[in-house]
């Protein structure tokens, strides 16, 4: 579904991302862990296409959407949920579920009820400024506004950043869910125990390279990983 | 009484016309984070182009080709001397604007001599209205009315409407509303747009009450409108619609109470004291910047 190959990044006057290529099945939950500084974020807001290449391919439905607009990628439904979520803080809540669907002309209601559905708390906070809400409630906003685009795959960038534990827990219920309904997932995380329990497939990026690959399971059970990512003594 | 109230409806008239210039300086300066300083040449401009449009055809015509040029004029400023400067240093394109101000005033001198010209009277504007022991004429009742109708629009648009959801969201981030789907450069374009549209018709309100028309008639009511805008707080469209009646009020009170020399003045204290006692202004963004 989601193709990325021999991808080149510069980002502030350094390679960010020095060649790597991944690819993304339909349905799937695919998770990029590594360090501070690997490139994932950098790989992401590639391939939303607010950063551009240097080199490399980027393919969706087998459309090459590498360099292209970031409006037209979201059009062809891939969408980015932003590090630090980046809703807009001056806005009701409402107002910002209704923006992530505003390359759309149909009829929000069925959408706007799935996001209550999925987050009630953002329907009684409906008229409330986004600003105010908590962080775990602003990163729920940030999801729900990146569906309301409808994206056939949806790229979430570090969506545990600064949560309790226990809000994490929920953001990767709901991340669950959200797949399960039928939307592809491409996670980055830090928190890689979490990321690799839910994922079918991950790859893992140091200093801009693809140092490992292979099913979430796999990768939970491999003792470098366990090592320099999980924390814990093989 | 009747003194005080002639002048109190000359100042809420130069007022409402400080006011619509002022919402340019501060739409450009919410979504750009740049004062754009070439606004009240953009401003003087729309003056020539009143001029000459009416020279050569019936007035409504030449009062939509006078809002439709100064619209584009504001259009291509922001695509030849802004846009390209999207990714350099806000000081960069702040210096630019202050090149293109002097490009304007100085264009204007070479085309059309410094000399002033004289303004065209749109029929029926000038027409002398006595309400009890007040006589004004119909553009000084006018522009406040008209400036209130089009800050109601433009609140309108950018409080209900999708494109104004968009202006929104780009002046609060740009690469959260480009990951929405939002054009960058289409909103940019549009907010010019708009900025100029209400400077052209703050313009015709402006010049008919001031009869002529002159390369530098821009600067000075540039910078008034500017303070306006400081004043009621930059980015904040209320704000800048208060800051312009008060200008407008405080300065005809000071010329009425014979001070005329120091009106100028007075517009660039209200600037500094406002920096020093509350430099966000009064509407102006307080920001909530949570990480």
């Amino acid at each position: 579904m989601l193709k990325v190959e021999n991808l080149k990044v510069n980002f502030g006057g350094i390679e960010a991302v020095k060649g790597i290529s991944f690819d993304v099945n339909e349905g799937e939950i695919v998770t990029l862990i590594g360090s501070n500084g690997a490139g994932k974020t950098t790989t992401l807001r590639t391939i939303a296409g607010v950063v551009k290449p240097t080199f490399g391919k980027i393919t969706f439905d087998g459309k090459d959407i590498t360099g292209a607009e970031p409006s037209s990628i979201v059009k062809m439904g891939v969408t980015l949920c932003p590090e630090g979520r980046r809703i807009f803080p001056d806005m009701t809540v409402l107002e910002n579920i209704k923006i992530g669907a505003y390359l759309r002309d149909d009829n929000l209601a069925d959408d706007i009820a799935k996001c209550h559905r999925l987050f009630p708390i953002l329907k009684e906070r409906s008229n409330q400024i986004a600003g105010t809400l908590s962080g775990g409630e602003q990163q729920m906003l940030a999801v729900a506004r990146s569906l309301m685009s409808k994206p056939k795959i949806m790229m979430l960038d570090e969506p545990s950043l600064g949560l309790a534990p226990l809000v994490v827990k929920n953001i990767f219920e709901i991340i669950k869910t959200i797949n399960d309904e039928g939307t592809t997932i491409l996670l980055i995380e830090q928190n890689a125990n979490m990321a690799l329990r839910i994922a079918d497939k991950a790859y893992v990026l140091e200093t801009g390279n693809i140092s490992m690959e292979g099913s979430g399971k796999e990768l939970l059970a491999n003792p470098k990983i366990k090592e320099a990512y999980l924390g814990k003594k093989s | 009484m009747n003194l005080f109230l002639q002048h109190a409806l000359t100042g809420i008239s130069v007022g409402g016309c400080y006011a619509l210039i002022a919402i340019g300086y501060t739409l450009v300066y919410g979504i750009l984070r740049l004062i754009n300083f070439a606004h009240g040449d953009i401003f003087m401009v729309a003056g020539y182009f009143m001029i000459f449009s009416f020279a050569v055809m019936p007035f409504p015509i030449a009062i939509i080709v006078t809002l439709i040029a100064t619209t584009v004029l504001g259009i291509m400023i922001e695509k030849f001397a802004y846009a390209p400067l999207r990714q350099a240093p806000r000081m960069s394109v702040m210096i630019s604007a202050i090149g293109v101000s002097y490009l304007l005033q100085n264009l204007a001198t070479y085309l059309f001599t410094a000399l002033p010209k004289a303004y065209p009277a749109i029929p029926g504007l000038k027409k002398v209205i006595v309400i009890g022991n007040i006589s004004t004429s119909l553009v000084t009742l006018l522009t406040p009315i008209v400036t209130i109708v089009l800050v109601a629009l433009l609140l309108f648009l950018v409080n209900k409407t999708k494109i104004g959801l968009s202006m929104r969201a780009v002046s609060r981030d740009y690469e959260a509303a480009s990951l929405m789907g939002i054009k960058l450069n289409q909103t940019i374009s549009f907010t010019f747009a708009i900025g100029s549209l209400l400077a052209a018709v703050g313009s015709i309100l402006y010049f008919t009450d001031r009869m002529t028309v002159f390369p530098f008639s821009g600067s000075l009511p540039g910078l008034k409108c500017f303070v306006a805008a400081v004043f009621g707080g930059i980015g904040s469209i209320p704000g800048a619609l208060v800051g312009g009646f008060f200008i407008g009020i405080c300065e005809t009170i000071i010329k009425a109470i014979g001070l005329s020399t120091f009106s100028d003045a007075f517009t660039f204290i209200v600037l500094i004291i406002m920096l020093l006692i509350r430099p966000t202004g009064l509407f102006g963004e307080k920001n909530i910047d949570k990480v």
